[in-house]
């Protein structure tokens, strides 16, 4: 048995994103910069891509730069500006993604003063102090502020409009990684007030490597990679014209799709708390009183040890995770839940679940009953280890 | 790098290509560009006694589209008089053919080429008669 | 190959290669919905540990063919990433604020963009690069390499093959002159991995750009070396979850190594065979264009990669050339730049006069490439050649016996 419930970690391809792949993994091979037919018909494919990508979030497909990840575009947002303006202030939520919060420190060394807004227990960003932390700032200091759409562990959603309202009054640039929210929930860059929106192509069920920024054409920003012009000159090296497109058509289905994805994953979403809540009564879900994404429950089990109980699962076939999937080898409890005030201990046992447009009912039974039989099992070893 | 249809046509078939006697009173040679700016343009025209010119000949160094704009401009400047054939500006030439905004200057080099070629004619001896016969509307021969 | 039948014939190679179909098959376990989609940073399941157990193979199978050791090898999203990855990782590591060493870097004017633009961006961070000027061969000379090596020289950048001409850089005698100086040396080698031996446990590189797309592997797919002894240290230039030991973090894309690893595995296993059919075609090639008037090759062919060709057909224009031979898929140039109206920089770097520099056409050649591709092309090239010269009055000028370079131009 093998039941995949680790979504936000990346998604298995779409078979029509697949199958709208092959031609450019196979014939049509060329490079896309070439000026010959077989270059041509590769940058026509990718100049569709660029519009299905900018139409998942309403921008405009000459606000695309295609880039090799998620990863890359957080850090192309933030060096990118950086570089183009005398040290300021960077903020960010206390929530952000490592590739958000890793470069921001990285810019410490080039003279960016750091501040990290903090959450509250409910996960939420309290308004006020991003306004406190504005105004003791400079005016004339440049500023840029990176807040995520969606929070990729607890599923939290961040409203962007009164952030985006703060940020114009007080001239930061706003950065807005709607990494995990894309194809989850309505994204429109457009109307979200961010010159910056990052974004990735295999949470979304399109191909891993590819992924994307969108830049307001009023930022003005140093590209990351130079060499060969490609992207207008914002990102060069050659075009992975296959999996561009492959992110094109898995944003076109994701758009298409919205509001049966959701639907879907809310009702399972629904049921799996609904039974956590009533099996195992002290569950506790992080952020169940804010606005979460349809398929995410992050939750703690007081009293056992997460990992453990991550690794019997594990050897029952049920994929889940304690959390990020990028912090490779990292043992550290989630920053997240740190954020939020959560204690070291209650975080360092959480399980992250995250559902997908595959996955079935029955799949969430089979995780539920493994859950309670291993929390038994666990319960008994601590019973035994306390007396 | 998609080149317009007569472009092409111009291309694939170009009219008119060849070499006139230089030397020749009654031929005028142009010629224009550099090759270190990637073209070179010889426009000849053979002018008959009233000034009308009966031939027109290019060869072309460059991209097609240069090439295209020489081609057409030798079928334009046929039958017409000096004048007329001096008045051709590269922005018609540029418009029949469609050229993109990079290729423009093809087609300022097909007009400085006629040009110089009007005035390689004039400047021969003997020929005051057409550059007078063409003053006076072009109508009547010289006397 | 059947369906490449009715496009141009494909003799651009060194711009990107068709997939392997080998390469292909491999690539699609890992990309198929029910196949291994996992995350190979997942640590809590199976799905991610088959996927990080694909990457750990193909890292193998990438060290194997330069002879390294495969922790030495930090995957990219292509060979620029390596270029600029190694490049500002060690200027910035190095040449920082807070280092003493210097900030002074050599490299040479027919790198790649990459490594280039790369340098160019440096300087105006403040670092001072010196670019040297090739031979009329296309190779650097080695004295004159030496020379330019300074106290405060933390880095010097050259290719192995070059991309236009295919000349073969003598890395390994580089890398004699660096290491002796304790200076950091990086070889881009896209045009060389699978083309000619390395051997990394010998030479003396420290750092090694790689492309999968180059070697008949994906795109959006590279690897950068980093030498472990002596030990070099870089400052990452993407940062996140501290993927690829720090160096490089983003997710790793599961099917895009393992294809770039088979494609590497492959290389290996036919080198020595790509080799032979690449030069047998290559003269063949040549055989067929050479007795026509001023042909020009650029580069050396005694010392280059058989499957790189570049030559000049002089009094002819490059980009009527090009359109000209619409049947063949062909370059006048790097990929990169041919949308520009200018001459190659690497033929003007050897000292190629413009004409000459304007008349080029760059054939690369591959594994899938036919002795009737080559015959074909030949044809299409004799025709193209014997029409624009007839409409050329360069060629005229020349038959008069015109000496073209004591014409007084009007400039435009």
């Amino acid at each position: 048995m093998s039941v995949y419930l680790d979504y936000n970690a990346t998604t298995p391809l779409d078979r029509r994103v697949l199958d709208t792949m092959m031609p450019f993994l196979c014939e049509q091979f060329g490079n896309a910069s070439s000026g010959h037919q077989s270059g041509r018909v590769a940058r026509a494919a990718m100049d569709v891509a660029r519009e299905q990508v900018a139409a998942l979030v309403n921008a405009h497909p000459s606000q695309v730069i295609f880039t090799s990840g998620g990863t890359e575009a957080n850090n192309l947002a933030l060096k990118g500006c950086a570089a183009r303006l005398t040290p300021g202030h960077i903020i960010l939520s206390g929530v952000e993604h490592s590739s958000v919060r890793t470069p921001a420190n990285v810019l410490k060394k080039y003279g960016w003063t750091l501040d990290e807004i903090s959450v509250d227990a409910d996960g939420l960003l309290v308004i006020e102090k991003l306004h406190t932390i504005f105004s003791g700032m400079s005016a004339a200091r440049s500023k840029i502020l990176a807040v995520m759409l969606a929070n990729n562990e607890t599923g939290i959603v961040y409203e962007t409009a009164p952030i985006a309202a703060l940020a114009r009054d007080f001239g930061a640039i706003l950065l807005v990684d709607a990494v995990q929210a894309a194809g989850k929930i309505p994204v429109d860059f457009t109307r979200s007030g961010a010159q910056l929106m990052s974004l990735s192509a295999h949470k979304i069920y399109g191909p891993k490597g590819v992924g994307a920024l969108i830049v307001d054409k009023a930022v003005d920003m140093e590209p990351m990679l130079q060499g060969g012009g490609q992207e207008k000159a914002r990102r060069a090296g050659t075009e992975n014209v296959a999996a561009i497109v492959g992110f094109g058509k898995a944003a076109e289905l994701a758009l298409s799709e919205l509001s049966t994805r959701y639907a879907q994953v809310q009702t399972l979403h629904h049921y799996l708390e609904t039974r956590l809540r009533a099996e195992l009564p002290q569950v506790c879900i992080f952020g169940q009183q804010a606005e979460r994404l349809p398929n995410t429950s992050f939750f703690a089990l007081p009293g056992l040890d997460g990992e453990t109980l991550l690794m019997s699962l594990d050897q029952a076939g049920l994929a889940v995770s304690s959390g990020s999937a990028c912090a490779t080898g990292e043992v550290e409890p989630s920053h997240v839940l740190l954020a939020m005030g959560v204690s070291p201990e209650h975080a360092h046992g959480a399980i992250r679940v995250s559902l997908g447009k595959e996955s079935r009912r029955d799949e969430i039974d089979s995780f539920i009953d493994c859950l309670k039989q291993q929390v038994r099992v666990l319960q008994s070893f601590a019973a035994v280890a306390c007396a | 790098m998609a080149y317009s249809d007569k472009v092409l046509d111009h291309y694939e078939n170009p009219r008119n290509v060849g070499t006139l006697e230089k030397d020749d009173p009654s031929v005028g040679t142009g010629m224009v560009g550099a090759p270190a700016c990637g073209d070179v343009m010889r426009l000849q025209i053979k002018v008959s006694d009233d000034g009308i010119i009966e031939e027109a000949r290019f060869k072309t160094y460059g991209c097609g589209s240069a090439i295209a704009s020489s081609s057409l401009l030798t079928e334009w400047v046929k039958g017409k008089s000096l004048e007329e054939a001096g008045q051709i500006k590269n922005t018609d030439l540029a418009e029949e053919l469609a050229l993109p905004p990079v290729k423009i200057h093809c087609s300022v080099l097909a007009e400085d080429a006629i040009k110089a070629a009007i005035e390689d004619f004039r400047g021969k001896s003997g020929n005051e008669k057409a550059n007078d016969a063409n003053n006076a509307d072009g109508s009547g021969k010289a006397a | 190959m059947t369906s490449l039948n009715r496009r141009p014939i494909y003799m651009d190679y060194a711009a990107t290669t068709p997939m392997d179909p080998r390469v292909a098959k491999k690539m699609m376990q890992f990309l198929t919905p029910d196949g291994e989609f996992g995350n190979p940073a997942s640590r809590s399941h199976a799905y991610g540990w088959t996927a990080e157990a694909a990457v750990d193979e193909a890292r193998k199978q990438v060290a194997a063919l330069v002879n390294a050791n495969p922790k030495e090898i930090i995957w990219t999203s292509g060979a620029t990433e390596s270029d600029n990855l190694a490049i500002k990782g060690i200027a910035h590591f190095y040449g920082g604020k807070n280092s003493k060493k210097g900030k002074h870097i050599i490299t040479s004017k027919i790198e790649h963009k990459a490594v280039l633009d790369t340098c160019r961006q440096l300087e105006r961070e403040g670092y001072e690069v010196t670019y040297l000027d090739p031979e009329p061969t296309g190779l650097i000379d080695l004295d004159k390499l030496e020379a330019a090596m300074r106290d405060d020289t933390i880095l010097v950048s050259i290719m192995h093959v070059n991309n236009e001409l295919g000349v073969i850089q003598d890395i390994a005698a580089i890398g004699e002159l660096t290491r002796a100086r304790g200076i950091v040396f990086h070889v881009d080698a896209a045009q060389s991995a699978g083309k000619v031996d390395i051997d990394l446990s010998s030479m003396k590189v420290d750092l090694m750009s790689f492309s999968a797309h180059k070697i008949y592997g994906p795109k959006g797919m590279g690897a950068l070396y980093v030498r472990r002894k002596p030990r070099i240290r870089l400052e990452a230039q993407t940062h996140g979850g501290g993927h690829e030991r720090g160096m490089r973090s983003g997710t790793l894309a599961t099917h895009q190594i393992v294809g770039m690893g088979e494609a590497f595995r492959i290389a290996k296993e036919d080198m020595a065979k790509d080799q032979i059919h690449t030069a047998a075609l290559r003269d063949r090639l040549y055989d067929g264009v050479k007795d026509l008037e001023e042909v020009y090759v650029n580069g050396d062919m005694a010392r280059s990669v058989p499957n790189i060709f570049n030559i000049s057909f002089n009094y002819v224009e490059g980009e009527s050339l090009i359109m000209s031979l619409k049947d063949l898929a062909v370059s006048s140039g790097s990929a990169c730049t041919s949308a520009s109206l200018e001459p190659s920089y690497v033929l003007r770097a050897l000292g190629r006069n413009d004409e000459l520099a304007h008349s080029s056409i760059r054939f690369s050649i591959g594994r899938f490439t036919t002795e009737e591709d080559i015959d074909n092309a030949i044809t299409h090239v004799r025709a193209a050649i014997e029409k624009l010269r007839a409409l050329s009055p360069l060629w005229d000028m020349y038959k008069e016996g015109i000496d073209l370079s004591q014409v007084k131009w009007a400039a435009h």
